[in-house]
């Protein structure tokens, strides 16, 4: 008797747990699933038609924007591009940040937050403020980096670097990058900061090198940091748009064309809707299937 | 800390405020407020109708979208515009969006995509006719066409099967502007013949670009960014040996003739033009106009009457029309007009089209609305542009005004797929592999947009 | 620590020398090119030989900027009310006097910001906190879900959003920009991760005295997850302020712009202007660049506070 009014309390209990879990979630859910849940389904379904502007959502069509976009050469350099811009600035902002912030984490603490509030000021200026003036600099007739350049006897004559498909990706990355690495130095200037003293005399003691203190002492402890610094500036390094809708278009011939900006160009300059949605289809598994090797790789460690 | 504390309180105090204040942001009335002040309801000459009463009950809320068209993205124009409606018609509420040639079309776009479409727009036929009107999305405005128009202008804002989706207001013909300071002193106005604005042949327009260029770094461009501007290279390279960009019925692209395959292998030989990727149409404008280039591609009679553009370049700007073999250029027509999105409320197309109406009927509006742009009017309007000396010297081009083949099926499409072509041609590629790559491209939408 | 007492290795001066090179170049160099070149004229911003310092000082830019477009400095109107009238539009019963629109832009970024802030805070708290700490049905499933949705472009689910904010009369308003942004769930996410550090026990202990649920919320859990509600209130006001995306694709009329939107704008219309440019992009930055510098403080605590459980 005692065993089953014990169960109906717990059980009492667990409702209650339940009811109030979801009332707390309910503000929250809402939003997630009214702006992002719903319009994600509806992405899927619109990915199955041949919907285009103002036909009323188009005909059923199976895969056939999946098929057709795995044989879309733009579609293939898009993903390639987002691949590049992925691959080459999630390190390089990791590797500059913890060599500036090991540089300068134990300076006077006036210098090390003149470092910091410099290193992140392209953040708080803002992606389209920020573009704006690098277009300007960029630029092929009245560039001051062209300027500088031919006049130190750099390059010959002027380089069209955001209309020369050589250059224009490089570019976009460099100013990625400027954007980017403001807030990973904060963070490893405190992870640095944290780490524990009597390790790394403990080390020092037994003669091991700056070197060998660093990777052998330090590294292990701002682990968790460089995850997370991983995981903000890959999401970063993904949602790049401004500045290739603004600097290129995704151009020159779709040298900069990213699957980002693809997604936009093929619904509002070639109105292939479903498409579209295709392609947003494949970058959401994509992306998921990323987080999801990173988290494995966060709860390993 | 305590301060810091306050201060931040104080802040986010004032930010509250602010953020209250800017709560409302849908719907505003730029019309119905302060402009109304600048409107003289009792004008005598602007309201022929005195019969009717002074005012119409007619009530909406409508947005226009504008295009860079002369001034009509200039605040100031297009809020008098609308306060001469507003004093007839007082409870039609005219919100503005003013676009541009970068992301105009995309903003659009996007308002369709969402149903809310603006009702009014003012754009050209190779996007009310060939894109938004073949989708279906724009009404009818045949019955509002005044009488007196051109055949010429009306029939290039009306489809195959007679729809009109244009109510033509402006026209122009797009032109060559030269530096003629520095052309003079290259001794490359030898090649052109100075009264009637044209080159000698294509031979000598190729001389002069190499005279000038060595004497100045860069000539011209054949500026490939995409969106706006692509008349002045279409138009250059189908005159230069005489190709054609569609068929004469409209429905086929021919862009990889061998004229123009001749052609563009001569620009990208020729010294002193790049292909640019990095610059759009307005650009290559504003290069030529404070003196980077030596030419422009681009031009015409609105951007010389500009004050960002023309009236402040420091060098004389000579009109010119494209380089032909033949001595006889056809010259690209620029033709703009206010389309209405059927957004399935009757009452606010009657609205859309009583403002239509408004403009174009009456001739002293039509004149003030004309002026606006900066082009030539549709119809006789009499003593319009006397003694404006710039209107007058553009003038002698517009009788070159050819064909209007912007209204062929696919065109958004095909317009892509040639800035593409472009592109691949400037960083090396085969011209007439592009060219034909450019056609199979544009001809695969022609025909997708004919089937259905 | 000490290290100021030894001498610096020639390693250490190259790589310090370095750091500040590219400090220099890079990161303090584009912020002045924006201030000196919004006061430059247009010919010596067109110049190919660039003034390093403007010859002349000017205010052209700026009177540019501002005699294009004009818009009322607020308008209030009355809540839902699009819902009720014909044609969806709003009933406005206060508009400020009209000024520039620069300074409307101004103030509806701010708006967009702060707004995002509160709300993103406001849902995320309450949230993180239920998925750390009930155990309810669907906790797991939700919480994957979540994680799934994290890194999510918004370009994915762009064209469905644009319907959908037409069919909640949302269109062409701040709003349409805010909600987007609430619903992403990195922010649940975070706080979730802050308040799996409260000791279970202290809940329980709450409970047994007889403490509701929501005194229990703002009595205990809010004081432990402050931090962590300071670090994400930056980094939503920080990613508001430049989300470019949202704002390009649902924002249209000028008086609903935003400052970073109303510079890509005028760079459509009027491209080569790059003195006009600059002046839009001072206007743009330099606001909140000084608001940076006052609290620079509280912003790197913010951003660490982030870290240490993200």
């Amino acid at each position: 008797m005692a065993k089953v009014k014990q169960q109906s309390m717990s059980r009492e209990l667990a409702r209650r747990e339940t009811i109030s879990g979801y009332l707390f979630l309910l503000p929250s859910l809402l939003f997630f699933i009214v702006f992002v849940v719903y319009p994600m389904i509806m992405c899927v379904f619109t990915s199955l038609t041949d919907a285009t502007m103002a036909d009323g959502g188009g005909n059923f069509i199976g895969l056939k924007n999946y098929v057709d976009l795995f044989q879309d050469p733009i579609f293939r350099k898009g993903l390639l591009n987002t691949v590049i811009i992925v691959v080459v600035s999630v390190p390089t902002v990791c590797a500059f940040s913890l060599w500036v912030g090991a540089r300068i984490y134990n300076m006077k603490m006036w210098a090390c937050s003149a470092f910091r509030v410099i290193f992140y000021l392209p953040v708080v200026t803002g992606s389209v403020a920020v573009t704006v003036v690098w277009k300007w600099i960029y630029h092929y007739y009245n560039g001051i980096l062209n300027f500088v350049g031919t006049n130190l006897g750099l390059w010959e004559k002027n380089i069209n670097w955001l209309g020369d498909p050589k250059f224009a990706l490089g570019c976009i990355i460099l100013i990625l990058f400027t954007t980017s690495v403001g807030q990973p130095i904060v963070l490893y200037v405190s992870a640095l900061g944290n780490v524990d003293h009597t390790l790394v005399e403990a080390a020092q003691v037994d003669g091991a090198t700056d070197l060998q203190v660093f990777w052998k002492v330090k590294w292990p402890q701002i682990m968790p940091t460089t995850l997370y610094i991983l995981v903000i500036t890959t999401i970063n390094s993904f949602q790049c748009f401004a500045l290739i809708q603004l600097l290129t278009s995704g151009g020159p011939n779709h040298a900069t064309d990213t699957v980002m900006y693809y997604i936009y160009y093929s619904a509002f300059t070639l109105y292939r809707y479903g498409y579209a949605n295709a392609m947003g289809v494949i970058l959401a598994l994509c992306i998921a299937a990323l987080s999801a090797v990173q988290f494995k790789l966060a709860k390993t460690d | 800390m305590k301060n810091i504390r306050k201060a931040l309180a104080l802040v986010l105090a004032l930010c509250m405020v602010l953020a209250l204040a800017a709560c409302g942001n849908k719907a505003d009335t730029p019309a119905s407020n302060p402009p109304a002040e600048n409107s003289q309801p009792a004008a005598p000459e602007s309201q022929p109708a005195e019969d009717e009463p002074g005012t119409n009950d007619l009530t909406a809320n409508l947005t226009l979208a504008t295009y860079p068209v002369g001034k009509m993205t200039d605040e100031t124009v297009v809020k008098g515009l609308i306060a001469d409606f507003n004093a007839v018609y007082p409870n039609v509420k005219i919100d503005l969006i003013y676009l541009d040639y970068t992301n105009g079309d995309q903003t659009v776009n996007s308002m369709i995509e969402g149903n809310s479409a603006p009702d009014l727009i003012f754009e050209g036929p190779e996007r009310l006719v060939a894109n938004w009107g073949a989708k279906g999305l724009l009404v009818d405005l045949k019955d509002l066409l005044p009488a007196g128009t051109y055949d010429v202008t009306a029939g290039s804002c009306t489809n195959a099967e007679g729809a009109m989706y244009e109510l033509p207001v402006c026209q122009t013909a797009h032109c060559m502007g030269i530096n003629k300071d520095l052309f003079t002193e290259a001794g490359a106005m030898q090649y052109i013949n100075e009264d009637t604005h044209t080159w000698k042949s294509t031979e000598d327009f190729l001389k002069a670009v190499e005279a000038v260029a060595a004497i100045h770094p860069q000539v011209g461009v054949v500026f490939c960014g995409g969106q706006g501007g692509d008349q002045g290279n279409r138009a250059l390279v189908t005159n230069m040996y005489g190709g054609t960009y569609t068929n004469p019925e409209h429905t086929r692209y021919t862009g990889n003739c061998a004229e123009n395959v001749k052609a563009l292998q001569a620009l990208v030989d020729v010294n002193g033009i790049e292909f640019d990727p990095g610059i759009v149409g307005g650009d290559e404008i504003n290069l030529f106009c404070n003196g980077t280039l030596a030419m422009a591609t681009c031009w015409n009679v609105g951007a010389a009457q500009s004050e960002t553009q023309g009236l402040t370049a420091n060098f004389e700007i000579f009109p010119m029309a494209f380089p032909t073999e033949s001595g006889d250029p056809v010259l690209q027509g620029g033709i703009w007009g206010f389309g209405i999105f059927d957004n399935g409320d009757a009452n606010k197309i009657e609205a859309a089209k009583a403002f239509v109406k408004f403009m174009t009927e009456d001739e002293a509006q039509y004149a003030k609305i004309v002026e606006a742009t900066g082009y030539w009017p549709v119809r006789e309007v009499a003593g319009m542009y006397e003694g404006n000396e710039i209107m007058t010297e553009y003038g002698k081009l517009v009788p070159f005004m050819g064909d209007y083949y912007q209204i062929t099926l696919g065109w958004p499409e095909a317009r892509t797929a040639w800035w593409n072509a472009l592109q691949r041609i400037g960083a090396g590629g085969d011209v007439q592999t592009e060219l034909d790559a450019f056609v199979a491209e544009a001809n695969a939408a022609a025909e997708a947009a004919e089937a259905g | 620590m000490n290290s100021g007492v030894k001498k610096l290795s020639v390693y250490q001066i190259i790589t310090l020398v370095l750091i500040v090179i590219i400090a220099v170049v890079v990161f303090l160099f584009p912020l002045y090119w924006i201030i000196t070149g919004a006061f430059k004229t247009p010919a010596s911003v067109n110049s190919p030989n660039p003034d390093w310092w403007p010859k002349e000082w000017v205010m052209r830019n700026f009177d540019t900027l501002f005699d294009k477009r004009s818009a009322p400095l607020w308008e209030l109107h009355v809540p839902l009310s699009e819902w009720f009238t014909q044609d969806h539009s709003q009933i406005v019963f206060s508009t400020g006097p009209t000024v520039p629109a620069a300074f409307r832009w101004l103030i509806n970024t701010v708006f967009m910001s702060v707004m995002a802030m509160l709300l993103t805070c406001a849902t995320a708290s309450l949230a993180g906190y239920s998925l750390a700490k009930k155990r309810f049905f669907g906790r797991a499933v939700l919480f994957s879900l979540i994680v799934a949705a994290m890194a999510l472009p918004k370009q994915v689910i762009l064209i469905p959003l644009l319907r959908e904010m037409s069919g909640l009369h949302l269109s062409d308003t701040i709003w349409s920009v805010i909600f987007p942004i609430v619903g992403w769930p990195f922010g649940v996410f975070l706080m979730k991760q802050f308040a799996e550090g409260i000791p279970g026990e202290i809940l329980e202990a709450a409970r047994i005295d007889g403490a509701g649920e929501v005194k229990t919320f703002t009595t205990i859990v809010l004081p432990m997850i402050k931090p962590g509600i300071g670090a994400l209130a930056i980094f939503t006001f920080i990613n508001t302020w430049n989300d470019y995306f949202m704002q390009l694709v649902m924002l249209r009329n000028t008086n609903v712009l935003t400052m970073p939107l109303g510079i890509s704008k005028m760079m459509g219309e009027f491209g080569q202007d790059y003195g006009l440019l600059m002046a839009g992009a001072a206007l743009a930055s330099v606001p909140i660049i000084i608001v940076f510098l006052i609290f620079q403080k509280y912003f790197t605590k913010g951003i660490t506070m982030g870290a240490v459980k993200g």
